[in-house]
């Protein structure tokens, strides 16, 4: 008897399988396609780069911020990172340190050189301006795979290469999205373009990015990305340069109180 | 030393400000000869550099204030003049610094290193210049600070003129002190810090001279006395909202006292669908001493709200109001300012003091309600 209990088990499991796989396809392979950029990416150990940010208003205003970057890739844990900021000149030395944690808070330090203080801040301004800008926190920050689920929508031509289009919604908590929409090359999984879509569903920011270089044979960083938010007209153009990668970072270089030190 | 010259030379980095601050004042001052009005000039510059490969980095920052009616606040201050050694685990600052201790809004009770630059703020967050030897460790557990700290800066204050003082004028030609060194007394101070998840965690200890002077009865002579404190500070971060609390016990003279200082912030993030936060803050501050010997905030409550725009400009805008809750004494704070253009900062500040008693120290001030505007081009 107990044989046969196995075998019937065993029948149902063949005949529905299939069709639980079909019908989990597009998730899963929204995800596979996650999980290869992420790992596509991995091992790149730490970097340091140098950004401007060009900020325009509707009227065609602009306004520039110049800041420094450096990322300590973490096993097993989202990223730590520390940005310093030279300009405008009333924020200089002004310096944000920030351990990301995938689907917990992250953990975020700011030195304000005017009070020569170091403050914890909340994490929690996941949808807020980053400096004013058109890039939110959340669109600047460590991405990790568990971040979002995936929904593979389709394969088509983005420029010069070939893109897997996948649909992805926030996991995490304070979002201002709902969902966005990326494109990514099939050959090194650059994120070439993303539709945000806002709490009320409608398309409200896209990013592109371009003039990608590969670095230590293997990772690819845009030279540019642009960010326009359809609903107010303002848009921001980051201008990456000087791209250094395993530059010997070490997690004594992310410590919050050692952003007293830095100039 | 003679080799590394011409690499500080060349990693020298210039940053720092230039201000113009106008202030006017509603009503007459309640002491004879107090100005109404008064235009300032400020200057701060900042010169750093490094070599060793950033094992080793020298600052040098100084404060002038230019000030033609109150000769007490016309001043000049090193704020930094220092060497930074980095040897691993461990960061050796030798010369001048500034630091700052603590978690509060209202009150600084943890902050004790530095003296407070009196006439250039009555918030405590203007400090002068701290001569001390630096050690800070890192460990897995914590971060311990060792200081030692020779020599005593004595606090700022308003000649006759000023505003915002106290009902005597201070007379800082030769003030009092209990230990025999004088202002040449090495005070010590240590502090344990360590996050643990959402909460920051930090214990101090300080034992050397009383930063606050005391006066005695009719005299105009700051008195300082020594201290021994031991304090507490924590922040604890649970979403929308942020936990504070700063306690110390301070044996001093004439008697030994317990002060805190505790509250919370919560954040409403992006209003209306805005861009704007908006902080709402609530600290109340308790000291343990007898009726007369208190400071300002002795059973106070502290109750504000901080807009943040997240506009190109970095507005901000803090309204805050301070209420005795034994007393009634109130005291409103409004503080704004935006950036204009790439290095322009504008900031307008408001005070009004209402109600006070004549036994609350705020009762010098009564008459002091105050805007002042001030321009800065940072470079």
């Amino acid at each position: 008897m107990p044989k046969l209990k196995y075998l019937i088990i065993a029948i149902i499991a063949i005949a529905v399988l299939p069709s639980l796989v079909h019908a989990q396809s597009a998730e899963q392979r929204g995800l596979e396609i996650a999980q290869a950029a992420k790992s596509y990416d991995k091992g790149f150990t730490d970097f340091t780069a140098k950004m401007t940010m060009t900020l325009k208003n509707k009227a065609g205003k602009t306004s520039r911020r110049n800041i420094r970057i450096k990322t300590l890739e973490v096993e097993g844990d989202g990223d730590k990172s520390l940005s310093i900021f030279d300009e405008p000149a009333d924020v200089k030395g002004t310096a944000m340190l920030t351990f990301s944690h995938g689907l917990e808070p992250d953990d975020q330090w700011l030195y304000l050189p005017a009070l020569k203080k170091v403050k914890r801040i909340s994490s929690r301004n996941k949808s807020g301006p980053f400096m004013g800008s058109t890039f939110a926190f959340e669109d600047l920050g460590s991405q990790e795979v568990e971040k979002y689920s995936y929904k593979f929508l389709r394969e088509e031509a983005c420029g010069e290469w070939q893109c897997y289009v996948i649909e992805r919604k926030p996991e995490y908590k304070h979002s201002g999205y709902t969902r966005q929409v990326a494109w990514l090359d099939k050959e090194a999984y650059r994120l070439v373009k993303v539709d945000f879509y806002d709490r009320k569903k409608a398309l409200l920011k896209t990013l592109v990015a371009s003039d990608f270089n590969q670095y230590l044979g293997h990772y690819w960083r845009p030279g540019k990305m642009h960010m326009v938010n359809h609903l107010n007209g303002k848009s921001t153009l980051l201008e990456w340069a000087d791209y250094q990668f395993q530059t010997g970072l070490t997690d004594r270089d992310f410590r919050s109180q050692a952003l007293k030190r830095l100039k | 030393m003679l080799i590394a010259w011409p690499v500080i030379a060349a990693a020298q980095e210039f940053s720092g400000n230039i201000a113009a601050e106008a202030i006017s004042f509603s009503q007459q001052g309640q002491f004879p000869n107090q100005m109404d009005d008064n235009l300032t000039l400020s200057f701060k510059p900042k010169w750093s550099g490094e070599w060793n490969n950033g094992d080793d980095a020298w600052s040098v920052e100084i404060f002038l204030r230019a000030d033609n009616k109150d000769e007490g606040r016309e001043h000049a201050d090193i704020r930094e003049l220092l060497w930074l050694h980095l040897d691993g685990d461990n960061e050796w600052r030798v010369g001048i610094n500034t630091m700052f201790w603590g978690v509060t809004e209202s009150q600084h009770l943890v902050d004790v290193i530095n003296q407070i630059d009196q006439v250039e703020g009555v918030d405590g967050e203007d400090k002068l210049g701290q001569p001390m030897i630096h050690l800070k460790q890192y460990h897995d557990w914590g971060v311990l600070d060792f200081l030692v700290l020779p020599g005593f800066r004595e606090r700022t204050f308003q000649a006759a003129q000023g505003r915002l003082r106290f009902p005597f004028v201070v007379d800082t030609s030769a003030p009092i002190y209990d230990s025999s060194d004088e202002n040449n007394h090495v005070d010590y101070a240590f502090r344990f810090s360590q996050t643990y998840g959402d909460l920051d965690l930090g214990v101090s200890l300080f034992k050397g001279t009383n930063r606050d002077p005391q006066f005695d009865p009719g005299s105009g002579i700051p008195h300082y006395v020594q201290m021994t404190q031991v304090a507490l500070d924590m922040l604890l971060i649970a979403d929308d909202w942020i936990w504070k609390l700063e306690i110390i016990h301070r044996d001093t003279d004439p008697s030994a006292y317990q002060a805190l200082t505790g509250g919370f912030e919560y954040t409403f993030y992006g209003v209306y669908d805005s861009d704007i936060n908006i902080g709402s803050l609530a600290e109340y501050s308790y000291d343990s001493r007898d009726e007369g010997q208190r400071g300002v905030f002795d059973r106070d409550l502290f109750v504000g709200a901080r807009l943040a725009f997240n506009d190109a400009q970095s507005s901000e805008l803090l309204a805050g109001i301070i209420y005795d809750t034994e007393k009634h004494s109130q005291s409103f704070r409004l503080e704004g300012n935006r950036r204009f253009g790439d290095s322009w900062k504008g900031t307008i500040e408001m005070q009004v003091f209402s109600n006070v008693d004549p036994s609350d120290p705020l009762a010098a001030f009564e008459k002091d309600d105050f805007l002042l505007l001030e321009i800065a081009r940072f470079f």
